[in-house]
């Protein structure tokens, strides 16, 4: 993979007629090798290229740090890689729902999120004329024998969550396989992008997920500025990584709480759903909003903290931090809870390797990747996180990355607040220059926030892709689940704590 | 310490976390955007603001009866930036009404949403159950949700909590644009609750599509779906647990008056 792809660094804009556009089996040779070698999909998208498929490939390269863009103009089929390379399955299902390119061979064909074709005149599934429901006609798997039973759970769930529909395939409380089916909560999101920015971008990037407001808004932002050419100023960049620091404390602290209530832990569940909330209003302290919205914007950041408020929110960070500290020891410390978790839900580190999990999913099972890292932009490239890992794979090893990360986060939010280079937080962005490509991925607290965004010749999107860590992690969660007892089902979900509408766009 | 003891001391250093609202005040942080206040007279009359608000909130600018949709307003702020003296944002956490059109507001009055009737009240006023239904919600009014059950909001005070089971609900609280993918699971959820029932409506995709909306594959929410009459719309992107503790608590006729519950900021008070 030199001279036949294009390299790119992450938020580095390239003229989008330098991604080369290759035949479909050099591409796919280069995808197969470069995954055997241990590169990521990062995304592998299409858009309509006159009456073909245009192909995009961006594959992470994490020990050098590089991005290598690719593409391929595809008819009605292709051969599917999914066998060979099981990490691509997802990208090539949504190829096929969204421009009709059929996988030929694919292990396991079928809808990703019932999205209608993104091209007119396709009907990949058949589904147009006849409309139905979901998950009502769906290809389930099935396994069958004596006393082999099926368990339907969703898409309305029993707690406040998004919704999901999961079919397992039991014989007794032993599962031995989990489909997960999503889609309900798919609203559009690509297409009501194509076209800007306007004035409904920013909002829109951070509804994708609502628990990523910040992640999002940020992946969102420096695309756009690197489409234009633009360099915020550093102020705004250390307060960008503060509110994502924010977020992921926010969140880590909340998973942990939920993990306790799962295992009927109930100290730590009330007192990290409280603390939860410190992080957040942590935000709020800053922007109004206590997931962040309306903080983030391309040319910088809309609020600004005096040195007081700064110093004030720093303490506020610390106290919350340190009755966290206390909340997950008693969790961690307690012999009954460590039984529920340990060895529960294991994913290998093979699995891992293979499915291409990203964030603290794949932290846990010891494959140390983290874009804040690996593929550093804004403020992590001068202020480095250390990277948490786990060996395990478990319930444990996702919930403990979870603690240490966290304590990384308000290390690193405590540590800026208090020396924050002065300047100001924001200045005009110009518009996107035309005819770019630009990969933007942040380290969102599930991981790996991935938008991939073409400027056509006016400078208007042309293609918007977002690949949420979700995207990447379900297979995961899938994956876990067998061998184990259904009864574990909910514990592991909320050790992956995945977004549905972060996957259903 | 370990064990129990060690559970015990920690929990006695944690203190008292709920929150005194409704008795005392709740507080938010200064730069919270609740209920907004317009003077179509000043500036220029927040014709900016309607011309960047990225749901077409701001109606009517400039005129007598210039009014932002609560409905549709996602509290981004942009239009109190674009538009200063013209529209400005309070903190009065109220922004819930009864019906969708009580959502217009020129923040003249309060938006405080009336009760129930009598008898609606003595079935519901002392025990809700509610059930919730994600219909494309993004998980921000989702978790806010689930917060506003956390010991620090503690709706259960009040005998409101969330149920498994729609049979066990006395009626659906709604988030989301609702999506095409999800409008007959929500259908199917509303009719397995018994009747009679409550519908509440939470957050800006609930109440118009909020951003997403005329998206083709959602119903720019519950006024996208008549089947399912609304008894109290709740606006915000997510509405902060208050928001919606006081809808429902006002709605239970639990909370009248226009009595402001509203504290200092939190670094202001470091703690
Ligand atoms: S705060 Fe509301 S009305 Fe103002 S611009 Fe944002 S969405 Fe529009």
């Amino acid at each position: 993979m030199t001279t036949r792809v294009l390299q790119a660094w992450n938020g580095e804009a390239v003229d989008r007629g330098d991604v080369p556009v290759l035949p479909v089996e050099e591409f796919q040779q280069i995808v197969a090798d470069a995954v055997t070698s241990g590169a990521r999909v990062s995304s592998l998208a299409g858009r309509a290229d006159g009456d073909r498929t245009r192909v995009t490939a961006v594959l992470a390269d994490d020990a050098l740090g590089r991005l290598s863009l690719l593409s391929t103009r595809v008819g009605s089929s292709w051969p599917s890689l999914a066998a060979e390379c099981p990490s691509v399955q997802a990208f090539e299902r949504e190829i096929f729902e969204q421009f009709g390119v059929r996988p030929e061979g694919h292990p396991w064909l079928k809808p990703l999120r019932f999205e209608p074709p993104h091209v007119p005149g396709i009907d990949p599934w058949g589904r147009i004329a006849r409309p139905s429901t979901i998950p009502g006609d769906y290809p389930f798997f099935r396994v069958e024998g004596e006393e082999v039973h099926e368990v339907a759970v969703g898409p309305v769930h029993a707690g406040v969550i998004e919704p999901g529909h999961f079919r397992f395939q039991c014989h007794g409380e032993h599962v031995f396989t989990l489909e997960i089916v999503l889609g309900y909560q798919h609203r559009g999101v690509e297409p009501l992008l194509l076209g800007g920015p306007d004035r409904r971008t920013v909002t829109l990037v951070e509804s994708v997920a609502g628990d990523t407001s910040v992640g999002n808004a940020i992946a969102h932002a420096n695309a756009v500025e690197a489409l234009a050419d633009y360099q915020i100023p550093a102020r705004a960049s250390v307060l960008r990584g503060v509110a994502l620091e924010l977020e992921r404390l926010a969140n880590h602290v909340g998973d942990l709480g939920m993990l306790a209530g799962d295992v009927g832990f109930l100290p730590t569940a009330s007192y990290c759903g409280a603390l939860r909330a410190d992080f957040l209003n942590s935000l709020a302290e800053i922007c109004g909003n206590r997931f962040g919205r309306g903080l983030v914007v391309p040319g910088g950041i809309r609020f600004d903290l005096d040195a007081a408020a700064a110093g004030r929110l720093a303490d506020k960070v610390q106290k919350a931090w340190e009755q966290v500290e206390g909340a997950s020891r008693l969790f961690f410390e307690s012999p009954s809870v460590r039984n529920r978790l340990d060895g529960t839900g294991v994913v290998s580190r093979e699995t891992c390797t293979e499915l291409g999990l990203v964030g603290p999913a794949a932290r846990a099972c010891g494959v140390s990747r983290d874009v804040r890292r690996d593929h550093a932009t804004g403020v992590f490239r001068f202020l480095h996180i250390p990277t948490v890992t786990g060996e395990t794979g478990d319930v444990f090893a996702r919930a403990w990355v979870r603690r240490l990360e966290a304590e990384r986060s308000a290390e690193f939010v405590m540590r800026q607040l208090r020396s924050l280079p002065g300047g100001p937080v924001r200045a005009p962005c110009p518009p996107p220059r035309p005819d770019r490509l630009v990969v933007s991925l942040v380290e969102g607290w599930r991981g790996e926030l991935c938008h991939v965004v073409e400027t056509d010749e006016t400078g208007r999107f042309a293609r918007y892709k977002l690949v949420d860590p979700s995207f990447h992690n379900w297979m995961g969660l899938a994956m876990a689940l067998r061998s184990e007892q259904i009864s574990d089902f909910p514990l592991c979900n909320k050790s992956f704590n995945l977004s549905y509408c972060g996957h259903d766009l | 310490m370990d064990g129990i003891p060690g559970i015990l001391q920690f929990r006695a250093g944690f203190g008292r976390q709920t929150v005194a609202y409704p008795e005392g005040p709740a507080r938010f942080p200064e730069r919270f955007r609740g209920l907004p206040v317009l003077d179509p007279s000043a500036g220029d009359g927040g014709r900016a603001g309607a011309a960047v608000c990225p749901t077409d909130a701001v109606r009517d600018p400039g005129a007598p009866g210039m009014t932002i949709d609560l409905g549709r307003c996602t509290f981004c702020g942009l239009c109190e930036e674009a538009s200063p003296g013209a529209i400005r944002f309070t903190r009065d956490y109220r922004i819930s009404g009864r019906t969708r059109e009580e959502l217009r507001v020129d923040g003249r009055a309060p938006l405080l949403a009336a009760k129930l009737d009598e008898k609606a009240r003595s079935l519901f006023g002392r025990s809700l159950r509610l059930r919730q239904v994600s219909a494309a919600g993004c998980n921000g009014c989702e978790a806010e949700l689930n917060a506003s059950g956390n010991i620090q909001f503690d709706m259960s005070r009040f005998g409101v909590a969330f149920v498994a089971s729609p049979r066990h609900a006395d009626g659906l609280v709604v988030t989301g644009p609702v999506s095409a993918n999800m409008r007959e699971a929500l259908l199917r959820t509303w009719e397995a609750t018994p009747a009679p029932r409550l519908v509440i409506a939470v957050g800006a995709c609930a109440c118009s599509g909020g951003i997403f909306r005329d998206s083709p594959v959602q119903s720019n929410g519950m006024p996208g779906v008549p089947e399912i009459p609304v008894d109290l719309w709740v606006a915000g992107c997510p509405p902060h647990p208050i928001t919606f503790i006081d809808g429902v608590l006002r709605l239970l006729g639990r909370v009248e008056g226009d009595r402001l519950q509203l504290a200092g900021t939190g670094i202001v008070e470091a703690g």
